[in-house]
Parts: C-alpha cells; sequence; structure tokens
C-alpha cells in the first residue's frame, strides 16, 4: 500500500515536471508566441502545393503514356495546360522568392 | 499494487484534461510554451497509462485474485499466453487497452509531426486529449480495471471462445485500426480549427491512416479465421452486428484514402474528405460501443455493462461537434477545380466511393435498425443475412469491377482511343475466363460467376498495369528486367502497393464467392465404422477419444478421410469441457488442401453417450484465398507504408521553403 502509493506519487510528480518543462527550460523566455505561419507563408505554401500537384500530374501523365495507357492525342492535349499551371506556380514562386530577398536592401 | 494503477490512471485523467483545457487555450491565444506543455501532457499521459497497464498485466500473471478482473477473466490452470490476452478479453482491460494505445499514438504523432505541423499540433493536442479524457474517465470512474476484494482461491477463468491463439492477436489489431482513426480525425479537427485547409494534415496522417486501416484488415481476417475454428457453424462472417462494427470504419476509411488521393492531385473534395474521417471514426466510437455495452447480442460480444449510455453521449457530442465545425468552415473548404469528365481516373475514385458510403450506411442500417425497434416498438426484430448478401451484391460487384477499371482510366480525361488502348487486353481475359467458367458449370450461381468474371478483369487489369510499368521503366533506364520491376515500384510505391492491395481483395473475393457460392454439404448420425460421403470425399468415423488438456477434457470423433479411394488421413471434430469456466466449447476439424485452396470441415454437431456422433460437413472450395489475401495485403499495405525518402526530401523542402518546419 504505501510502496504503491509513493511510486504513484512519483508518477505524478515526473508527470508534473514533464509539462512544466518548456516553463523550466526557458523561465523568462522573451518571445512566447506561437509560431504561426502568416499570410505570405500561406500564400507561399498554396503555391508549393500547387506546383508540386502540377508536376506530379505531369510525371503520372508522362508514366501513362509511355506505357501506352494515354494516346498520343489525349497526351498532346493535356501536357500544355499541365505545363502551363507547373510553370506559373514556379514564376510565382520565384517572383517571391525575388521580391523577399529585395526587401532587406530596400529597407 | 491496485493503488498504483488506480493512481496512474487518475494522473491520466489529469494530464489529459490539462491537455484539452492548456492545449485549446495556448492554441487560441498562441502561447508557444504552454502549447508544449499541452504537448507534453499527452506524452506523459502515455506514460501513466503504460504504468496502470503493467500493473493489470502483473496482476493476471501473478493470479493475483484480489484484483476483481483477474479472477473474473483467468484462473489458476489458464496457459500463460491465455492469461495475458486475458488483458482485453473483460471490458475493462479492453477500455483500458484503448486508453494505452490511443495515448500512444497520440504521443507519437506529437512527436513526429511538432515541427512540420506546428500549428496544427497545437490544435490536434485538445482534440486528441478530449478522446483521451473520456476514456481516461471511464476507467477511473466507471468501469476500473482495478477494483478489489477478498482474493478467491481460483479465478473463473476466461470464456472457452477467447481461448484460441487468433484471439491473441485479433484484438489489439482491431483496437489497433478503431484508435488509429482517432488519428486523421484529430488533424482534420485541429486543421479546420486552426482554419488551415491546406494539404498538411494529410501529410501528416497519411501513414497513421494507413497504418490503422491495414491493423483493422488484418484483424477482420483474423477474426474472420478465429470464428472459423472456434464458433464452429461452418463460416467465417455471419454480418454480426459486432462484425460489421469492425466492418463500417474499413470501408469508410477504405473510402477516405481514395478519395484522398483526389485532393492530392486535384485538391478537390476537402469536405467530403473531412466527412468520411469524421464517418470512420464515428463508426470505431459506434464499434467500440457496440461490443463493449452489451446493447446487441453477438457471439463476439462478451460482456454487459453500464458504460453504453456514457459512449452514446460521446459519439452525440462528437459528431455534433465535428459537424458544426465542417459546417462553419464550409468558406475556406472550396474546391478551385472541378471534375473535368465523367470518364477519368478521378470520377472512378468518386463512383467507388459512393459505393464504398452506400455499402457502409447500408450496414449501418442493418445494425442499427433493430436497435432502434426495440427501442421504439419494445419488441426484437433481426435484419437476416439475405439483407446483407442483397446490397453486398449491388454495391461489392460493381466495387470489384471499379478495382480494374481505375487502373486503366488517365487522370483528367480518357478518348476512347485511350481506352481502347488500356482495355483490350484485361476485357479478353475477362471475357474469356467467364466463358470456360460457363463452360465449367459456374453458371450454378450467376453471382459468383460474375464475382469471378470481373476478377479476371482486375487480375489482369493489375498484371497488364505491371508489365507495362516494367517494360516502360526499362526502355527508359535501362538494365535487367527484375531491376525495371524493383524501380517501378520503389518509385511509385503508392501506386503500385495499392494495386497489389487490389490484388489481396481479389483472392478474398474469389475465396468468398467460392467458398459460399459452390460449397457443399452433408450431415448425418455416424455409429464407428459408418461412412458419409461429401462431394469426393468419403468420411469414416473410426472412433471416440476423450483425453485431459491443460484446462479441459477433450473428446474427439476420429474420421478417417478417403477422396477418389485414396486415404488422406484422419480429422478430428469434437467438444472440449472446460473445468474452471464449466463451459462446453465446439473444436472444428479442418483439412486443408493448399494445392486447391480447399477445406473438408467437419463439425460434431452431438456426441451421444452410446458413441455415435452427429456430423456436420462442408466442402469449401478455395476458402484458403481468403486466408492468403490476408497476407497480400499485408504486403501491399507495406510496399504502400514504406518510407519514400525522395518524398521526404521534396515535402521538407516544401514545409522550409514556405517557414512553415521551423523550431516550436
Amino acid at each position: 500500500m504505501t510502496l504503491s502509493l509513493l511510486l504513484g506519487g512519483l508518477l505524478a510528480a515526473a508527470c508534473v515536471v514533464l509539462v512544466a518543462l518548456p516553463y523550466l527550460r526557458e523561465p523568462a523566455a522573451t518571445e512566447d508566441l506561437l509560431d504561426v505561419p502568416g499570410e505570405l507563408e500561406r500564400r507561399q505554401l498554396e503555391l508549393s502545393e500547387v506546383r508540386d500537384r502540377a508536376l506530379a500530374a505531369l510525371k503520372e501523365l508522362e508514366l501513362d503514356h509511355r506505357t501506352g495507357k494515354v494516346a498520343d492525342e489525349d497526351y498532346r492535349s493535356l501536357v500544355g495546360p499541365l505545363r502551363r499551371e507547373a510553370a506559373e506556380a514556379l514564376r510565382a514562386l520565384e517572383l517571391r522568392a525575388g521580391s523577399a530577398k529585395r526587401v532587406p536592401t530596400d529597407v | 499494487m491496485p493503488e498504483l494503477g488506480r493512481a496512474a490512471l487518475v494522473v491520466t485523467l489529469g494530464l489529459a484534461l490539462y491537455a484539452v483545457v492548456a492545449g485549446a487555450w495556448a492554441a487560441h491565444t498562441r502561447r508557444r510554451r504552454l502549447a508544449l506543455s499541452a504537448q507534453n501532457a499527452l506524452i506523459g499521459a502515455f506514460g501513466a497509462t503504460l504504468v496502470a497497464s503493467a500493473v493489470l498485466l502483473v496482476a493476471l500473471v501473478r493470479n493475483d485474485f484480489s484484483f476483481v478482473y483477474a479472477a473474473a477473466h483467468t484462473s489458476r490452470a489458464l496457459p500463460t499466453g491465455y492469461t495475458i490476452s486475458a488483458f482485453w478479453g473483460g471490458q475493462e482491460g479492453s477500455l483500458l487497452l484503448w486508453l494505452l494505445i490511443l495515448t500512444g499514438y497520440a504521443a507519437g504523432a506529437v512527436l513526429l509531426n511538432r515541427r512540420a505541423a506546428r500549428d496544427l499540433i497545437a490544435w490536434v493536442v485538445p482534440v486528441l486529449g478530449g478522446i483521451a479524457l473520456f476514456f481516461a474517465f471511464l476507467v477511473v470512474a466507471v468501469a476500473s480495471p482495478f477494483a478489489t476484494q477478498v482474493a478467491p482461491l481460483d479465478g473463473r477463468g476466461l470464456n472457452p471462445s477467447l481461448q484460441n491463439p487468433y484471439m491473441m492477436a485479433h484484438p489489439p489489431l482491431l483496437y489497433l485500426g478503431y484508435v488509429g482513426l482517432a488519428v486523421p480525425f484529430a488533424f482534420a479537427m485541429g486543421a479546420l480549427l486552426a482554419r488551415r485547409t491546406d494539404e498538411r494534415w494529410i501529410v501528416s496522417t497519411r501513414r497513421w491512416t494507413l497504418v490503422a486501416w491495414t491493423a483493422l484488415g488484418v484483424g477482420q481476417l483474423l477474426g474472420a479465421h478465429w470464428a472459423y475454428e472456434e464458433v464452429g457453424w461452418g463460416g467465417y462472417y455471419a454480418w454480426d452486428p459486432v462484425e460489421n462494427a469492425a466492418l463500417m470504419p474499413w470501408l469508410a476509411a477504405t473510402a477516405f484514402l481514395h478519395s484522398v488521393m483526389i485532393q492530392e492531385k486535384r485538391g478537390m473534395l476537402k469536405v467530403w474528405n473531412v466527412l468520411l474521417v469524421v464517418l470512420a471514426f464515428t463508426l470505431s466510437l459506434f464499434g467500440t460501443f457496440l461490443t463493449r455495452s452489451g446493447i446487441v447480442s453477438s457471439i463476439h460480444s462478451f460482456t454487459q455493462s453500464s458504460i453504453g449510455p456514457w459512449f452514446l453521449a460521446f459519439i452525440c457530442l462528437v459528431v455534433a461537434s465535428s459537424l458544426a465545425l465542417v459546417f462553419s468552415r464550409l468558406p475556406i473548404l472550396r474546391a478551385r477545380s472541378r471534375l473535368e469528365s465523367l470518364v477519368s481516373r478521378e470520377a472512378t475514385f468518386l463512383y467507388n466511393n459512393l459505393l464504398l458510403v452506400a455499402l457502409t450506411l447500408t450496414i449501418l442500417w442493418g445494425v442499427a435498425y433493430p436497435i432502434l425497434h426495440e427501442a421504439v416498438y419494445g419488441e426484437q426484430r433481426l435484419v437476416g443475412q439475405g439483407y446483407y448478401n442483397f446490397f453486398l451484391r449491388v454495391f461489392g460487384l460493381p466495387l470489384l469491377l471499379l478495382m480494374g477499371l481505375g487502373p486503366l482510366v488517365a487522370w483528367r480525361r480518357a478518348s476512347l482511343r485511350s481506352l481502347a488502348l488500356s482495355f483490350t487486353w484485361p476485357f479478353g481475359a475477362a471475357l474469356a475466363t467467364g466463358l470456360v467458367l460457363l463452360a465449367l458449370g459456374a453458371g450454378s450461381s450467376i453471382p459468383g460467376l460474375i464475382a469471378y468474371t470481373f476478377s479476371a478483369f482486375v487480375l489482369a487489369s493489375i498484371a497488364s498495369e505491371f508489365a507495362r510499368g516494367t517494360r516502360a521503366r526499362r526502355a527508359l533506364a535501362g538494365g535487367t528486367w527484375p531491376r525495371a520491376f524493383s524501380d517501378l515500384v520503389g518509385r511509385n510505391r503508392r501506386r503500385y502497393g495499392g494495386y497489389v492491395v487490389h490484388a489481396a481483395i481479389v483472392l478474398l473475393a474469389i475465396g468468398v464467392a467460392g467458398s459460399s457460392a459452390y460449397d457443399t454439404v452433408r450431415e448425418g448420425e455416424l455409429a464407428p465404422g459408418q461412412a458419409l460421403e461429401v462431394g469426393d470425399y468419403r468420411l469414416t468415423y473410426v472412433r471416440l477419444e476423450e483425453r485431459p488438456a491443460a484446462n479441459a477434457t477433450e473428446v474427439r470423433a476420429i474420421v478417417g478421410v478417403e477422396r477418389a479411394g485414396r486415404g488422406l488421413g484422419t480429422v478430428e471434430a469434437g467438444k472440449n469441457a472446460y473445468t474452471a469456466e464449466q463451459q462446453v466449447s465446439n473444436e472444428v476439424g479442418i483439412r486443408s488442401d493448399l494445392v486447391t485452396g480447399e477445406d473438408l470441415f467437419v463439425i460434431a454437431e452431438q456426441v451421444n453417450p452410446d458413441g455415435t456422433v452427429y456430423l456436420r460437413v462442408f466442402v469449401k472450395p478455395l476458402v484458403n484465398l481468403i486466408w492468403a489475401a490476408g497476407f497480400v495485403f499485408l504486403l501491399g499495405a507495406l510496399i504502400t507504408l514504406w518510407p519514400d525518402a525522395r518524398e521526404q526530401r521534396r515535402l521538407a523542402l516544401r514545409y522550409s521553403r514556405a517557414g512553415v518546419a521551423t523550431r516550436s
């Protein structure tokens, strides 16, 4: 009984320490805000997803065409819009990367 | 040590409560250290539950009958393996196992995703904490596994039906599946709460969902094999409510795993995917409720209890709050692209989803109707197997066909010329198979003939996909055929792993159709020396044997088996009389032919005092393909699950460049 209660107490104490750990590690943190993506980061992520989706679709289309699942005329009609989609996303991402690099010099 | 167990569960309860309150407050007010502290609370909850589980396990193994649970589910004569499996043999232990797996999943999900999806995790923690809080409350306040008593001399033993090797793996695997669906649910809700509708919640939970789905699938097959061997009615699936309870979330998760690909590839079906995740998780809760509440009478339900109302209230809360959240976020879940053609890969996925959900809801209605009828009219009403078999054919056969059609159709749209290129050889193979089977007399069962023809179509389309892919890979990169094959699979694990899973489902369909549509059954009372003919087999009853086992007395009818005049040895069928449990179980005799996949299945329905036995004998063609399908299913799931270094690098780059993968 006593041993059980002692072990139970130790377990509870260990859990309290674990829960308090972030505060014990940084008792006086100057920055305690959760780093949540802002509008710019969200837009960047969205463009990255569009780019990856278009590139993956291109890869899949190439494979399907090479394996004979997609006929030549279907391939030609599908590949153009996908390449445009991927290129637009890449261009938008490059523009953002360029403007992000320029900001410090402008400032 | 029951006090330690109780204390550990109280600690879990406290930590789960903290994870909910502190986690929600931290996510709402964006407090970094408080969010980390709430995450640590979930990890601590896993540690505390692990301690509680260890205490219960030690009590079981040491036959400490001062624990009410140990006395109710074990005895001194019970073999050690079954003593360990008694952990989940009763209600309180099962709920503790639920909590252990849940907190384990939660701790793992937090640790693996706290960097890549830190803003999501902040909201995922209170959701997972809320689910853990409910189960912790149950094991602390409603159904504690640590209730004590004055120790009796011996325990009551374990239900004889549970004394089967399959029962050592089947329930934990089902629970890994049921509980695992909490992770995609929590991430989906976390994403909605955080107003993040990007793909991160899907990327973060893809493998968790696959693990849960695989465990649920393998767990059900093991359960079917247990029923086949142990319950002794000659079948493996009887549309029992508890069996259905495991099938429904698996079907919903299958629909989700397909539709989520449309979101990843086309950015569509965001609302549908979230709703499927809610459906799958709710059905997993409903399954646990059916099994543990004692609300339905089932051979798989081993309990009568008072936790039903608590479960029902929790399920209502989960459904109401998640639907309210989904509807409040509808504006940010709108898709930007549309379905381009009704003849495209995404369209076949959509048809697959509609059929899977229709089948799920039909089964749900079959399970819920007797409960609702009894609640409203006060009289029992059963939904027979005919209902389920009808809808299985209506929805299952088109689903089988779609498994063959889907891989042959390209994304976005497909012209007639493309379809002709892809369909010629699978269609020819299916037609030839159908005609040959018809000539062989398989037309005695039209659904069976259709199932086999569709199965041939799916297998031919899968073989064609592998063959054409390997040829294209070899043409591109050179090298040997095996190298080209392994490169193809390695570079497209999800696609080709999925095809292997499809092949497993086809094997399952062939096994089910063969063993149910083309089986033979004979029965009769035999005295020693008399024989019974079933199909090609001749069974001669030789003698009756009685022998002691570890915790039971076994009575076996020894039956000689011949086929076409050739002796094939003997099978033994009979009964076990369990001493401590004071129960009798049926023990069937099975002779498997691994070449043809056929089983000779012998049940000794009655063993009479005058030495005669009443035998029921089945010949079940192709039934072993069902169990073989389990191995193929597992192989396909492993291929799909295997980490892809290229994909991980691409995702890491995507998130670091977007600035969402830094220190949390």
